[in-house]
């Protein structure tokens, strides 16, 4: 077995990237990827219109934004509809598992 | 090669209507898609689907597949020989080849035959893969081997399945759900085209003391009657090893005990707190000098938990 160590990015919240990057990895184009700033889908952590800035996990949620379209064909409006729905489902869930019954007992 | 009856996943008949193949497809896909089904299997299922899709709502290649006839689902069958001619040199091995793939190859055979696809680069397929960790790795960091097979091409164009293992670093303060991007290790591209990119979605597998909400940790603390009337210090374990908690008397079912900083890291560099939820217990088969000790307390005390509830009553 040959292990590979190769170059990685973690997607998450403390390190960022350029709008074109994020264009480049998800596949959205520049205008699909402004509607859902725009939205409020996928949030930038410097609003400077000229010079956008986005945190990595960013890639991750425009990159389901493109499955979603491929895959349902859907529109910015309803692209947009969806990924909140599907932040609010994550968050209820996270809520749900909080409340899971376990702990020290060792159920 | 298995064979895979994309009619039936798609659960239409053989002569269905290119506009029924997209209706079932789309049913399903509201029901299966990774991104929106949590089912254990939505992600295979959609996979099928998709698959399935991708060959039907395209004539030609429908076409294509009919030729293959009609055998059971999952059943071994070598494809039959004007197939085998568009692979002519890979020899007779189609075992380890999934069908999907085989289409996938023949259309790029008849695509190479138009002008226009012949030089059109196409990007290689992105792929994302779970990777499993325990709470235990993302509290102290830890470096961890992922083994995935990853189709791979061989000089005639067909994809087999290429195991490959990497070695991984996990962070510190890593959350459920956050991505692993390995740029180019996704399948390969045609035609000078980009290879895609390889995502591990850490999955933070559930452990049996604690339940993870953000950064913070609960856990449920079982009480003895006793102690949770007089107080008491118990041991806690948590995942920087056992301290000692103390418990005020008269502490009540359902509150929340805070250890300031025992939660899991966070990427900001700040670290969560661990909750310990009360929950009483009482013995449930007493000994008899229990029992009696309960008894001579039910017959001393004063206390009623129920004034609240029965002073509504009357009211």
């Amino acid at each position: 077995m040959t292990v590979q160590i190769t170059e990685s990015v973690w997607l998450n919240t403390s390190d960022t990237c350029s709008f074109d990057h994020v264009v480049e990895i998800s596949g959205l184009s520049k205008d699909e990827l402004l509607d859902l700033i725009q939205t409020g889908a996928i949030e930038p952590s410097s609003r400077d219109r000229d010079n956008y800035v986005f945190h990595t996990q960013c890639i991750a949620v425009a990159r389901t934004a493109r499955r979603l379209r491929d895959d349902f064909e859907l529109n910015s409006q309803g692209l947009a509809l969806a990924l909140s729905l599907l932040r609010r489902i994550d968050e209820l869930e996270a809520e749900l598992a909080r409340h899971r019954p376990g702990g020290f007992a060792g159920r | 090669m298995k064979y895979v009856d994309y009619y039936g996943v798609l659960g239409i008949e053989r002569n269905a209507s290119q506009d029924d193949v997209k209706k079932a497809y789309r049913k399903l896909a509201h029901k299966y898609h990774p991104d929106v089904s949590k089912a254990p299997d939505a992600e295979e299922k959609f996979k099928e689907i998709a698959e399935a899709y991708a060959t039907l709502k395209d004539p030609e290649k429908r076409a294509a597949y009919d030729t293959l006839g009609q055998h059971p689902q999952g059943e071994d069958f070598v494809p039959p020989h004007q197939w085998q001619e568009h692979f002519h040199e890979s020899g007779a091995d189609f075992s380890d080849v999934d069908m999907a793939d085989l289409l996938a190859a023949f259309a790029a055979a008849q695509r190479a035959g138009q002008r226009e696809y012949a030089q059109r680069p196409l990007p290689g397929q992105d792929f994302e893969v779970a990777l499993p960790v325990t709470l235990e790795q993302i509290y102290g960091g830890a470096e961890t081997d992922v083994s995935l097979s990853i189709p791979d091409y061989d000089t005639q164009g067909l994809l087999h399945r290429a195991p490959r293992t990497y070695r991984v670093r996990i962070p510190k303060g890593a959350a459920d759900g956050q991505r692993l991007r390995l740029a180019g290790k996704g399948g390969a591209g045609f035609n000078g085209g980009k290879p895609g990119d390889l995502y591990l979605v850490l999955k933070v597998q559930p452990h049996p003391l604690y339940r993870v909400s953000g950064g913070d940790l609960y856990a449920d603390l079982p009480l003895s009657p006793w102690e949770a009337v007089l107080g008491a210090k118990v041991e806690i374990p948590t995942l920087g090893g056992a301290v000692e908690m103390t418990i005020p008397p008269g502490t009540t079912a359902g509150r929340k005990l805070r250890l300031g900083k025992r939660g899991l890291p966070t990427a900001k560099g700040t670290q969560g707190d661990l909750y310990a939820v009360v929950r009483i217990d009482v013995p449930a088969a007493p000994t008899e000098s229990e029992r009696e000790l309960f008894t001579r307390l039910a017959g001393a005390s004063t206390f009623n938990p129920r004034a609240r509830i029965n002073a509504g009553a009357k009211q």
